[in-house]
């Protein structure tokens, strides 16, 4: 193990001059690293480490996408619709209603209308598998377990999208929102330690509806069929009936804004030239009828259609304050989330406890890499200073590394990072004990030092692989800081173990070159 | 050169072997007493498990305990376990219940409002009932597959009677930490479950190299009794491991003063953890292998043939 191609010298030498570099920039200042990122190509070193929500300052949120009452929603629409285009086609039916994953309802003449409810059926959803019962009649509709998945894989990225239009509105930097598992959401806000505004924006559905109330259901009090029973946002006890069908909805909006009016504040709105000309329509045949503002199942407010309104222009008032007009505008604006999202879990770090953390961090391996080199130079004397000067080049492997591959640093992560550099010695303790054994027993000093590492090497594959196997399960299973420990561990031992190996190495043999000892004092 | 500090002697020739069995005898009650402890006094289980709202505060001034104890001991859910950190900063764990509407929004305000509104609220943790219950199964998934990797691998590096003992002292090194866990009344969550498989890994790492001196003399010396052979082994070793141990127990304990509060569980259990780790190396997986019914030859082929791999 003595010798060591040429090649092999070279590409340690450069893999070292690299790390260095690519580890310099996490020591400049902050304006320096700015100017970095801006004008070097990415390939050259100006990246830094990505610090974790715990050294920065900010919020950690996990949100649930509550899926299960949409999907009730998407098969109650599609009774809806197949209600009325049999109705149209004069089909003849009965026990129409929904399953989890589908519709069914029976044929009154399956031999006459066969065919033209099968191509019913498949018009509600392409993805859908139609059965027909000739003897029974009965028609279901299911989707299977992968269109059933499909929808729900777009209920979420529909809800992300929504999400993200609206914390990008609050003006949060960079934030990061992710996908987590089939039905969760993550968003990371970096430097806003109190998210409850972000979690308020978050919480509403912000479906905004505008029905026509039913006026018999009014007079006798209950709802039917094709009505809703909703309350009053200002008198929760009182209830308005409207119809289901919705004239226009909040997706037809192409604006939004805060506004004032006589009796305080609005929220002033545009419709698109759909919702424009569905609004004139309907304003216009319906004079002198209320009609309900309903915004996620509450009446917001229920004014009397003056006039046919066909500019798409119109106001929204309900005794809101003018955070609440301001907040509402946005929610309009950014758009209405699909379903309903519910805080799970929520992490969060204030500033300064973040540069606590940072600094005490610092402290930690400062101290932590000093004690290990005077150990080394305590047990092993010169070559205990070869594996000092392997370790700074282990310590700037890691820093280049995490900085390249933009890996994010937590603070267990630098607790992993100084516990690497506690461990990592042992390869080159194993080593130097090897050569120290080798000399006691009568080997020379080329020889001892040949035999040390070919000896220690299997062991000191064995033990770091070990240790490298449950990093690399805590990276897959962990979340967040535990998730930051195992990148900066596995890291760690994949660089210890090639600083143990190369480059103390190379010192050890250009050092016994060069002086070219007869005796070795380990 | 400088001078070098001698920590033993260079030939030692302490019998471990023949205080083995008193060795595994203090396994034994150690595991024995974990058990019992679990069914009485219980592991602290930290938010992650039980769902909750974890906040840590820092006073403008320095405050007692009790003090703030009484603070909050009027809070719609009941008063909270509060753990002093330093002078000024508090943990106010408030655990979880199932029906948990809001109660990160309620909790924080009716905190904020007990104490006053120069407290600072330097962290808040907030984990709900669903998801409590899922890092359970994380932690448990974590803990089960990194025991059967290491067990892989070492039945794949050694012979499976080798893998057994390791195991064995495994789980030895696991409970014992458990065992540390309840003792202390430290936290129980995620990060400490970290602690205890890299405790884990360090354990195997320690095993794995008293393992191949095994194998390596076992090679060389056929005639050799097995306890004479473990003896050798282990003494030969022994300077190493001290050294080892001493590095990182030197680096944990200058983490365990700057760390701050977030990880201090962590480090005390890695704290542990070393020594728990390298006593089951010497007293368990090692004298383990003389009940385990080696192959000599066999054993010493495995290490030829793994060996070689690796040189190559």
């Amino acid at each position: 193990m003595l010798h060591v191609e040429k090649w092999k010298i070279y590409l340690t030498i450069l893999l070292c001059i690299l790390g260095v570099a690519y580890a310099v920039p996490n020591m400049l200042s902050a304006e320096r690293q700015a100017w970095l990122q801006t004008s070097l190509p990415g390939w050259l070193p100006n990246k830094t480490i990505n610090l974790g929500l715990d050294l920065q300052g900010g919020s950690h949120l996990l949100l649930q996408v509550n899926i299960k009452p949409v999907l009730v929603e998407r098969m109650e629409a599609m009774v809806e619709s197949a209600r009325s285009d049999m109705r149209r086609e004069k089909i003849g039916f009965s026990d129409i209603g929904a399953t989890d994953n589908g519709i069914t309802f029976r044929l009154k003449d399956v031999a006459k209308d066969r065919d033209a409810a099968y191509k019913i059926a498949r018009s509600l959803d392409n993805r859908a598998d139609v059965r027909i019962d000739n003897s029974s009649g009965i028609v279901s509709v299911t989707l299977d377990e992968r269109a059933m998945d499909d929808i729900k894989a777009q209920i979420v990225s529909q809800s992300i999208e929504i999400v993200r239009r609206r914390v990008d509105e609050s003006g949060t930097k960079e934030p990061i929102i992710q996908r987590q598992g089939t039905d969760r959401i993550v968003v990371q806000l970096p430097g806003v330690d109190d998210p409850q505004r972000i979690k308020d924006l978050i919480g509403k559905t912000a479906k905004l509806t505008f029905h026509l109330l039913d006026e018999d259901a009014m007079v006798t009090g209950r709802s039917g069929p094709s009505s809703l029973k909703l309350p009053l946002r200002e008198a929760p006890n009182q209830m308005v009936i409207v119809r289901k069908r919705k004239m226009v909805t909040g997706e037809m909006l192409t604006d939004a804004q805060p506004s004032m009016d006589q009796q305080g504040p609005v929220v002033a709105f545009q419709f698109d030239s759909i919702g424009a000309k569905r609004f004139c329509e309907v304003s216009k045949e319906n004079i002198g009828k209320p009609f309900a503002i309903v915004l996620d199942n509450e009446v917001i407010s229920a004014p009397v259609i003056q006039s046919a309104i066909c500019g798409g222009r119109g106001q929204i008032s309900g005794g809101f304050t003018v955070k609440e007009t301001a907040d509402l505008a946005l929610l309009l604006r950014a758009g209405a989330l699909p379903a309903e999202l519910k805080v799970v879990e929520e992490r969060s770090v204030g500033p300064t406890l973040g540069s606590d953390s940072v600094a005490s961090g610092k402290k930690a391996a400062v101290y932590g890499f000093a004690i290990v080199c005077v150990m080394m130079v305590a047990f092993y004397g010169l070559f205990g200073v070869f594996a000092n000067i392997a370790l700074v080049f282990n310590v700037a492997f890691i820093f280049a590394l995490m900085s390249l591959l933009q890996a994010t640093l937590t603070l267990p992560g630098i607790a992993g990072i100084v516990l690497t550099i506690g461990m990592a010695v042992d390869a080159n303790v194993l080593i130097y004990e090897r050569i120290r054994e080798e000399i006691r027993r009568g080997r020379s000093v080329l020889s001892s030092v040949d035999t040390g590492y070919r000896q220690a090497m299997s062991t000191i594959v064995d033990s770091n692989l070990t240790t490298l196997i449950v990093a690399l399960i805590l990276f897959s299973f962990g979340t967040g800081p535990v998730k930051g420990f195992a990148v900066s561990m596995s890291i760690g031992i994949v660089t210890s173990l090639f600083s143990a190996v190369m480059i103390t190495r190379l010192i050890v043999i250009a050092w016994l070159r060069k002086s070219r000892p007869s005796t070795l004092e380990l | 050169m400088a001078f070098r500090i001698k920590l033993i002697k260079d030939d030692t020739n302490i019998d471990f072997m023949s205080v083995h069995k008193a060795g595994l005898a203090t396994a034994g009650l150690l595991i024995v007493a974990a058990f019992v402890l679990l069914f009485t006094k219980g592991l602290s289980f930290g938010i992650d498990f039980t769902g909750g709202l974890l906040i840590e505060v820092k006073t403008p001034a320095v405050m007692q305990v009790e003090d703030v104890r009484g603070k909050l001991a009027n809070l719609s859910a009941g008063a909270p376990v509060i753990q002093e950190f330093g002078d000024d900063t508090f943990m106010i764990k408030i655990p979880g219940r199932e029906a948990d509407e809001g109660l990160q929004k309620k909790m924080s305000a009716e905190v904020q409002a007990a104490l006053g509104d120069d407290v600072e609220f330097r962290r808040v943790e907030y984990v709900g009932p669903q998801v409590g219950k899922e890092l359970i199964g994380t932690g448990i998934k974590a803990f089960v597959y990194s025991m059967i990797g290491i067990m892989l691998y070492i039945w794949v590096r050694y012979e499976w009677q080798f893998g057994v003992a390791a195991v064995a002292s495994l789980a030895h090194d696991v409970i014992a930490t458990m065992l540390f866990f309840i003792v202390t009344g430290i936290e129980f969550d995620l990060s400490t479950v970290a602690a205890v498989l890299l405790v884990a890994g360090y354990s195997v790492n320690d095993t794995v190299i008293i393992f191949d001196r095994i194998r390596e003399i076992l090679r060389k010396y056929r005639k050799k009794p097995l306890t004479e052979i473990i003896n050798i082994a282990v003494n030969e070793t022994l300077l190493r491991t001290i050294i080892t141990s001493t590095t990182t127990l030197a680096v944990m304990v200058v983490l365990a003063f700057f760390g701050g509060a977030v990880i201090q569980g962590f480090i005390y259990a890695m704290i542990a953890g070393v020594f728990i780790g390298t006593f089951s190396s010497i007293f368990i997986s090692a004298p383990l292998l003389l009940y385990m019914g080696i192959r000599r030859e066999a054993a010493a082929a495995a290490g030829e043939e793994a060996g070689d791999a690796v040189k190559a």
